[in-house]
This record gives C-alpha cells, structure tokens and sequence, in this order.
C-alpha cells in the first residue's frame, strides 16, 4: 500500500515537472515573438491607420509585427498580397510613424527577411494550435487574415478569447 | 436666469450638431465635372455614357475580375471585397451620400482598383463613364 501511495506521488511529481517545463516553453515561444500581448486588448489608434488599413480588412493592430516589418509592408503598398494599395505620401508618413511608434517591441525570430505575414509568425501559430483544420477551412472564416470571422470583436483591437466564436 | 441658461445649452447642442456633420467636401456631380475637364483636353472626347459605364463596371478584365466582382451587379448594394470578404458600402451616391465627394479620395481608389482590375489606371473617359453610371443607380 505505502508503496503504491509512493508510486501515486512520484507520478504526480513527474507530470507536474512535465507541465511546469511546457508552460515555461510556452511562454518562452511567446517572448520571441515581438508581440506584446496585454490581455489581448490593443488601444492604439490613429483615425488614417483605421480609415486606410481598415478599407479592405481590418486594420490589424501594429503590435502584431515588429517596426521592420511595417516598414517593409508600408515600403510595398503598390503591391500589397496581390491588391495596389497606395496611399499618398501624407497618408503613407503618419501610418508608417504610427506603425513604428507602437510595434511590438519584445524579442523576435530572427529572419533573413522581416515577416510580412501576421499569420506566419510563431506566436500567431501558437495562439491557434487549437484551431481545427476544418474550422480554417469553413468558407465564412476563408483565411486566416480574416481576425473577425472568428474574434467577433477584433475591429475594436479586442481580441479576448471571451470574444471568441468560432462560426460553424 | 433658467432661460438664460437654456439658450446657452442649445447654443453648446446645435454648434456640437454642426461639428458631428460629416464634411462633404464635393458633390458628386462636381467630381464628375473636374473629371470632365480631364477628359475634354483627350482627342475625340464626345461626353460620357452611362450605358458604357455600366458595360465596363460589369465586364470582367484582367484576373477574371471586374468592378463587380467585389461592389456586386448593383452598386446601390452593399459589396464584400474579393478576398477578405470584409464589406464594402454601397458605391451608389443614391445609397450612400459619403461616395463620390472627397476627389483625393475618388482618385485613391480609380487608381488601386483599375490597376488590380485591369493592371492599368483608368482613363478618364473610362472614370466619367462609370460615374455617369453609378450616378444613374437608383437605391
């Protein structure tokens, strides 16, 4: 009996250790990324950077990628994922400032070249991993740039998870 | 004094009224004019068409893609961009009054959309027409 009680604690031990090395993991994964992340809620705003990066989609908080790689997106308007998205040089100053003012600001990957993709990042990915393929694949979500299909609130920059609901 | 103070507080009301009104800096028909003048310096430039402006709205170009494919056969309704599906107001003056009165905003779009459409900017006579058009749209 004292034996399989010994047994009963070495296992609970060992899958705490387990659990505490992944949160560690975790959260180390998350400081990598450049991202801040407080309670997933962003307050930065500007009313150019919401009117022209919120035309086509939503204007995606500027803590979601570092300054260089706004600098490289803003740099390529004209060609921008396949659309001509050029703003004038007023427009394209303050947005980029506004960008770079606020960016994530923590330690990032390490890349050839800067990341032009939210959804390509680690911390992105690390944040959906629960994310069912078929969910990605409903035509109402249609791709991953599509933050409001799913964070019902995302055009507020409230991405809480209490938000969250995943169409079906 | 209770009157005094009424009148004050109406006063405060209506100029925060005023504020709140959205600037419409042009009128649709003034843009459609300064595009007008544009298209009159063109050689052979005899006036602009709705039909024709309807034909190139709906006509796919380039990409399989044409106005259409995200403002919708009927630009008094409300569209959903190609590719993010996010929407679109209606492009229609007669269903959305903000459309067509800020011409840097005319040209800012004219210029994005014909080169994702037709890999081209669009002429003027091209623009007149389909203003000429979308001004023909009834809600």
């Amino acid at each position: 009996m004292l034996i399989n009680v010994n047994g009963f604690i070495r296992r609970y031990i060992c899958v705490m250790l387990v659990s505490a090395l992944a949160s560690v993991m975790i959260s180390e994964a998350y400081a990598h990324d450049g991202v801040e992340h407080e309670g997933q809620k962003y307050q930065a705003s500007n009313p150019r950077w919401k009117e022209d990066c919120g035309a086509c989609h939503i204007a995606y908080p500027p803590q979601m990628l570092p300054a260089e790689s706004w600098r490289a997106i803003m740099a390529g308007l004209d060609k921008h994922f396949g659309s001509d998205a050029s703003l004038d040089a007023d427009a394209a100053k303050e947005i980029t400032e506004f960008l770079e003012k606020n960016a994530g600001t923590k330690k990032h990957e390490v890349l050839a070249k800067p990341l032009l993709r939210i959804t390509e990042g680690r911390w992105f990915k690390s944040e959906h991993r629960e994310v069912a393929a078929r969910d990605w694949k409903n035509p109402k979500v249609k791709s991953p740039a599509n933050c409001g299909a799913c964070h019902t609130t995302a055009d507020r920059g409230d991405f809480s998870e209490d938000n969250v609901k995943i169409p079906r | 004094m209770l009157r005094v103070n009424f009148i004050l507080v109406l006063i405060v009301a209506v100029t925060a009224g005023l504020a709140a009104t959205p600037a419409l800096a042009e009128m649709p028909v003034e843009v459609l004019a300064a595009i007008k003048s544009e298209a009159s310096g063109m050689p052979g430039f005899q006036g602009f068409s709705a039909e024709r402006g309807e034909k190139f709205f709906k006509t796919k170009h380039n990409h399989n893609l044409s106005c259409s494919s995200c403002h919708t056969d009927n630009p008094a309704a409300q569209g959903k961009h190609s590719e993010t599906d996010k929407v679109i107001k209606p492009l229609a003056p007669a269903a959305n009054e903000e459309r067509f009165t800020d011409m840097k905003k005319v040209a800012k779009w004219f210029k994005r959309n014909c080169n994702d459409v037709l890999d081209r900017e669009c002429t003027p006579q091209e623009k007149g027409d389909v203003l000429t058009y979308l001004l023909t749209v009834h809600k």
